[in-house]
């Protein structure tokens, strides 16, 4: 393939240097790449919690860390990992990169806003981080009442405030994807014609808009029973404390679709790419997104079965939770489907994807389990719900930010990741992951608790086994975050289409322009339309 | 470290068996699904895989497939649903006649009273075959009752009585754990369960030392607290007689009527000007701070054993 214009205008990277350029950008593309940063900062700062829990966990009696250290930890770990990791990582990365490049537009909708959400995210972030400094926080990241409001010792305040300030940096980015998808799409881009990731995205960006001012409030008023003592939450000052968790499960189980959203559109992207195929079933998979969001609205309560709630509120839960595995089913079968005749190639990108698959079914099923009433009264609160969320956060995520990241790399930053590596790290992140989660199942039925610093004897042969596990997957970790800078510099130059991928984005430059295309892209068909990319590829 | 390791815990509860049955079903055709799954990745990556001289067929999609794989799970769920939901409304519902005994949580310990008055922390004695009801309350934060063998837990929650009842089918000592985190010593709040032939249960109770059961320590403080100056069956009394009251539903000032039970006892003492008795003034003072949850509970069974004093206004 030619590359008639390469070289004409500087890409997004170049043109202007320096940190204030960098700092003042309202270009998506490097609001992005500043994303990248604070984001991979955080979830290094989370993994080296993790670190620590595995250790302390290696041996029934607590001697590593004193308890008050311990519930530190393990509170740091979700905080971190949720509220700054997991939360924006795909959407506020990978989406402010690609948003504008896939549907053929110079920016988002408020370039502004959008550095804006980057600057209050780490505020929030740093703020999160002084409570972490100042000497930590040990609620969990739940923040469950009365513990939180009135008995806990540590930096409740400067932790929530964190999250509650990053909360709008949330809801201003999806302001800002609905606003672009709705209006900036180029001429011809029918919403049938979107990519499924654009369509993953604008279902995210309506939970973001709807749930997080809910999560928002509900910190704002642990915070006032904490320094005011008006009675909301505690009893003893005629509050309730299961109201807590209403307010915060409404914000927190869709929380978990803002997650998982958008790594479903990143994985029907790469498949689509490395079958050389469209997405089986487009039409039903793009309508499963919004099925998510709409129904993840109303399954709140399945946190609480054994809470002290009604039995009845109990068993209609129960109900709208099975409901909810259905689209996510649907999703499952359409990917596996679209292999079907494809002609399939396996670098770093799809064997993320196909492990995304793999896990997310077991994450999946075992939130069958959790929805069954009477299996949730055993296992809720065990290493069995421990084991289901991070086979969807981390198996499902956290896959498919890598995946997604190695696949938008080139395009990112011009240069190859180098592949026989990142195909091996990939295998080892999978391997280690499965080691890892897989034995905390067993566990969670014997009746392990979570959030123990110290356990019976009998648990420790399968604690054993998780920590050699984490002990992979974070070499795993490690390997990526040392080969893809090292790529920045020394991996091979990246031409505008290295996987052979459909995409408006893949017809632009590696790394793009400053405004995306040298000229208005017209769209002809839909996303995955393969003809102009087969006849390049064969010139 | 190998010692008692074992990969399915032990089952003492007349429940554990359906909960047991439950999950191997799930987890059968949880390893169906991931089979079927996993064996098209396979498959289809394997036939499929690039080579030269071999194109992708573009497909669409299909109707009748997508109906195929909403409605088979579908089906599957609700029937998982509707099983679930009977063992759990099970669990769920009060047996008419059992062993009442009362638990109190606060941090970092479990508080446990047998009906017969004896006490014990950090542990439960019970006999084997006798359905048990326990009556949970927590003093501070939101703990966990966890018993895994019995396959039961419930939330003990502050202000808020809770109940959770299991026959016990097998004899032996079980794991008792918090499972609400709790604060610093959460995993410390923990304890055993010991499940006794009635007649070993018999003699552990006699081995104890008595207390005086709940209803004479509630007794005692009814008079105690001069509960008796008010509330009595005397006409003109300040406040309405209570015997006999507990379980039928009682005219409230403001219009309505409240149960009289365990939850509507504690409000009263805590806020009397909440639901004030319809004919009465609200002149109870709170008794919030001077009595213990365990006062609470013992007035309830106190109130609770009363009958209906002959000629009482009801």
């Amino acid at each position: 393939m030619s590359a008639p214009h390469a070289g004409e205008r500087p890409s997004y990277l170049g043109g202007e240097y320096g940190l204030r350029s960098w700092l003042l950008t309202l270009d998506h593309k490097r609001i992005g790449l500043l994303y990248l940063m604070g984001v991979s900062a955080f979830f290094l700062v989370g993994g080296a919690f993790a670190v620590l829990i595995r250790l302390e966990l290696l041996t029934p009696s607590g001697d590593l860390f004193q308890s008050e250290t311990y519930n530190k930890l393990f509170t740091l770990h979700g905080i971190f990992m949720i509220f700054f990791f997991l939360l924006p990582s795909i959407p506020a990365v990978l989406g402010n990169f690609l948003l504008p490049l896939m549907i053929g537009a110079r920016d988002l909708a408020f370039p502004r806003i959008n550095l804006l959400s980057w600057y209050i995210y780490m505020v929030g972030g740093l703020f999160t981080t002084y409570a972490m400094l100042a000497g930590g926080v040990d609620t969990g990241w739940t923040f469950y009442t009365p513990y939180s409001s009135t008995y806990a010792n540590s930096h409740v305040i400067a932790a929530a405030l964190g999250i509650f300030i990053s909360g709008f940096s949330s809801i201003l980015t999806g302001v800002n994807f609905i606003a672009t998808i709705h209006k900036l799409r180029a001429p011809g881009l029918t919403w049938f014609r979107l990519p499924l990731f654009v369509w993953a995205h604008y279902a995210t960006s309506l939970i973001m808009v709807l749930g997080t001012p809910v999560i928002a409030i509900t910190i704002l008023l642990v915070a006032v029973e904490r320094l005011f003592h008006v009675g909301i939450f505690d009893p003893a000052l005629g509050g309730d404390p299961v109201l807590f968790q209403h307010l915060f499960w409404f914000y927190s189980h869709p929380a978990v679709y803002i997650m998982i959203l958008p790594a479903m559109g990143v994985i029907s992207e790469v498949i689509a790419c490395f079958s050389r195929k469209r997405v089986f079933g487009y039409k039903i998979v793009a309508f499963s997104s919004l099925a998510i969001a709409v129904l993840g609205f109303l399954v709140w309560g399945h946190h609480m079965f054994v809470s002290g709630q009604s039995v009845y509120a109990g068993v209609v839960f129960s109900l709208l939770s099975f409901l909810v595995a259905i689209p996510s089913a649907v999703k499952v079968f359409n990917w596996t489907a679209t292999l079907y005749r494809g002609s399939i190639s396996f670098e770093a990108p799809m064997l993320y994807a196909l492990g995304f698959i793999g896990l997310f079914t077991i994450g999946g099923l075992t939130g069958i389990f959790l929805a069954t009433l009477a299996v949730d009264v055993h296992v809720h609160d065990t290493y069995f719900v421990v084991a289901h969320f991070h086979f969807v956060m981390v198996g499902g995520a956290v896959m498919a930010y890598l995946g997604g990241l190695h696949f938008w790399w080139p395009k990112m930053f011009g240069r190859l990741y180098p592949e026989m590596l990142a195909r091996v790290t990939a295998v080892i992140v999978f391997v280690g992951f499965n080691l890892t989660f897989l034995p905390q199942f067993v566990l969670g039925y014997l009746g392990m608790p979570r959030r123990y610093h110290v356990y019976p004897d009998e648990f420790q042969v399968l604690n054993v086994l998780s920590t050699a596990g984490a002990s992979i997957l974070g070499l795993g970790f490690l390997m990526s975050a040392a080969y893809l800078p090292w790529s920045l510099r020394f991996g091979k130059k990246a031409g505008r289409n290295p996987f052979g991928a459909a995409g408006l984005e893949w017809t632009t430059a590696s790394p793009p322009m400053a405004h995306n295309f040298e000229s208005v892209p017209e769209v002809q068909g839909e996303a995955y339309e393969r003809e102009h990319v087969e006849e390049e590829l064969h010139v | 470290m190998f010692e008692n390791f074992s990969l399915w815990p032990e089952g003492a509860s007349s429940v554990a068996r359906d909960i047991d049955a439950l999950y191997l079903f799930l987890l059968a055709i949880s390893l169906f699904f991931v089979t079927v799954i996993v064996s098209a990745l396979l498959v289809f990556s394997v036939r499929y895989r690039r080579r030269p001289g071999h194109h992708a067929s573009p497909i669409e999609g299909s109707l009748p497939l997508e109906l195929l794989w909403t409605g088979v799970p579908l089906v599957i769920v609700l029937f998982v649903f509707v099983w679930g939901t009977r063992v759990f409304v099970r669990t769920q519902t009060s047996p008419l006649e059992a062993m009442r005994f009362h638990v109190t949580g606060k941090q970092w310990m479990w508080k446990i009273q047998h009906p017969t008055g004896q006490s014990e922390i950090n542990a439960l004695h019970v006999p084997l075959g006798q359905t048990i009801e326990l009556t949970l309350i927590s003093e501070d934060v939101i703990h966990s009752f966890y018993v895994p063998a019995f396959r039961l837990k419930k939330d003990v929650v502050p202000g808020l009585y809770a109940s959770l009842w299991f026959t016990p089918t097998r004899t032996g000592t079980y794991h008792l754990f918090c499972a609400e985190y709790c604060g610093t010593k959460h995993s410390a709040m923990i304890g055993q369960v010991v499940v006794l032939d009635p007649a070993d249960y018999q003699q552990w109770l006699d081995g104890r030392p008595s207390d005086k059961n709940p209803v004479e320590t509630g007794a005692l403080l009814f008079q105690n607290l001069r509960c008796d100056t008010c509330h009595s069956s005397a006409s003109g009394a300040r406040g309405p007689d209570l015997a006999g009251l507990f379980g039928s539903d009682v005219p409230l000032a403001a219009g309505g009527s409240v149960r009289f039970d365990e939850r509507h006892v504690r409000e009263s003492l805590l806020e009397p000007s909440k639901r004030v008795r319809a004919g009465f003034q609200p002149l109870m003072p709170s008794y919030a701070g001077q009595v213990s949850e365990g006062d609470i509970l013992a007035l309830i069974a106190y109130l609770k054993s009363l009958p209906p004093a002959r000629g009482a206004r009801r």
